[in-house]
């Protein structure tokens, strides 16, 4: 089966600094991926380099078999940036005109909307249960609704590859929950394949059926069965670490 | 005089006309800009077209065929200078404008004789402009127009969203390349409108009012050019019945209209 993503020898950096050194994993379809790893291991950096946002990068990336730098079917991926207040909040934009965004990686030139486009977006909108909010401006919401509006956004162009960039961050523990529930029911119900980066390398055993664990490199990448039998892990996580995200997982 | 006399005029129809499409621009362009943070791309240009018409009259030929081009490189130079110098964009337009003004007060000095032309330019003058320069207002107008219309989507994202944009495949670095080329076209036609120096005036004083009160984008758009229009075309009338400049006037009753919408905004909330 071809991968959905294919990383090898991925090198990167920023100046001298080197954040990335000889990264390589496939993703296959249907994966639920948690990308864990502590601060500056380069997890933003790999996801964004994936995303083709860095283009400084020495290695092969495939998407979908296709290489990233020619790479042009966006639609097929959705994408949660970790910064979901990054966007300025004296911006007039309506719910729907945001969520619109998300369609228009499918578009050809002079890329307008119909009524098509209309049904997708209020579609994504009723899946994330937030239809009733179309007309208003998104810098009215709570930071929960507006999450639900950037998910909603990633989601409208039906991906097939979903990454979220540490979701939880802006929501309290029951919207988390939640929001990781919800995440595991579109990749089991709808075979979405996802790749959520978290600091909770515990928490995320819930949910994702691999684990990425980076620090500058691949640490361990396999399934949580194999996280919690290997030696290798039990020394570099120490038991109660090790014990505390297969817990979790099981 | 009565207002219908007034309308005979053929300067002021000319005057009108011109500074309607003129206005829409301005306003248009003006939300894109204030919105990414760009106001002040807007009074770098207008000085660069300070240098560019010093240049023309120097040479003797239309100020204005000289600084369309020159505004272009110059605002394609800016973009340049703080994307592969790493010169924060302000300090950038600082460095390009600066330049552009000391070339404009040299060639003014060594000509010693279009000084009083080239000052008329600092504050524009509505009333004067030519047949000539009507037609050159609405042809470049509406292919800007155009332009915005067609790429209305990608504006649209890459002002939102930068980094999502591009996730999106949207090439953010050619839309910033096209909007500041709009804006450069933009900032030229208007310094016959209300001068050099009150040309960001008119970018960022529409844009700011509808700001305060649109809840959508295109009710923001509609706003921006009502205000726009209404202040060039209040400005024109009532400059010619007061004798006052017509630049000066269109610029006070933008604020007038920015400060009335910020009182009824506080009053309603």
């Amino acid at each position: 089966m071809a991968s959905i993503l294919s990383v090898k020898n991925l090198c990167c950096g920023y100046g001298s600094v080197e954040v990335l050194s000889d990264v390589s994993f496939d993703i296959e379809k249907g994966d639920y991926i948690g990308l864990a790893g502590p601060n500056g291991a380069g997890k933003t950096t790999l996801v964004k380099t994936v995303l083709g946002l860095s283009e400084k990068f020495k290695g092969i990336i495939k998407l979908f078999g296709q290489d990233l730098k020619s790479f042009d079917g966006w639609g097929r991926v959705g994408y949660l940036s970790q910064r979901v207040t990054a966007f300025n909040p004296l911006f007039p934009a309506a719910v729907k005109e945001v969520v619109g965004l998300g369609l228009l990686s499918q578009k050809e030139f002079p890329k307008r909307f119909d009524r098509t486009d209309d049904v997708k977006i209020m579609q994504s909108l009723d899946l994330m249960g937030i239809s009733d909010l179309h007309k208003k401006p998104v810098s009215d919401l709570s930071g929960g609704q507006q999450q639900r509006v950037f998910l909603a956004r990633a989601l409208v162009s039906s991906p097939e590859l979903l990454i979220l960039d540490e979701p939880g961050t802006a929501l309290d523990p029951q919207s988390r929950e939640d929001f990781f529930e919800f995440i595991k029911k579109l990749n089991r119900d709808k075979g979405i394949t996802v790749i959520l980066i978290t600091h909770d390398t515990a928490q995320i055993g819930q949910y994702a059926n691999k684990l990425l664990y980076m620090d500058k490199k691949v640490v361990f990448y396999g399934s949580f069965s194999d996280f919690c039998r290997s030696a290798e892990m039990h020394q570099y996580f120490g038991h109660f670490s090790q014990h505390l995200i297969c817990h979790q997982h099981e | 005089m009565s207002l219908l006399h007034y309308l005979d005029y053929t300067f002021i129809q000319r005057a009108y006309i011109a500074g309607s499409f003129i206005a829409v621009l301005c306003a248009i362009l003006g939300l894109f800009l204030v919105l990414r943070k760009l106001s002040l791309i807007g009074d770098g240009l207008a000085h660069v077209s300070f240098g560019a018409i010093a240049l023309g009259l120097f040479f003797g030929f239309y100020p204005f065929y000289a600084a369309i081009p020159l505004v272009l490189v110059a605002s394609y130079f800016i973009l340049k200078l703080t994307e592969k110098a790493k010169v924060y964009g302000d300090a950038a337009i600082g460095i390009v404008s600066s330049l552009s003004i000391a070339g404009g007060v040299i060639l003014a000095s060594l000509s010693r004789g279009f000084n009083v032309d080239l000052f008329s330019y600092l504050f524009g003058n509505i009333l004067a402009i030519s047949e000539k320069e009507v037609y050159l207002s609405l042809g470049l107008s509406l292919a800007v127009l155009l332009v915005i219309i067609f790429l209305y989507n990608d504006l649209f994202s890459a002002t939102f969203d930068e980094e999502y944009a591009k996730v999106t495949g949207i090439k953010t670095e050619r839309i910033h390349l096209i909007l500041t080329s709009l804006t450069a076209i933009t900032v030229v036609l208007a310094v016959k409108v209300v001068g050099i120096m009150l040309v960001s005036a008119l970018l960022i004083l529409p844009a700011v009012t509808a700001l305060q009160i649109a809840k959508r984008f295109k009710a923001a758009m509609l706003i921006a050019i009502s205000a726009a229009v209404l202040s060039v075309l209040a400005g024109i009338t009532i400059s010619f019945f007061m004798d006052l400049p017509p630049g000066a006037t269109i610029v006070m009753f933008n604020v007038m209209i920015f400060t009335i919408t910020l009182a009824i905004k506080k009053m309603v909330s």
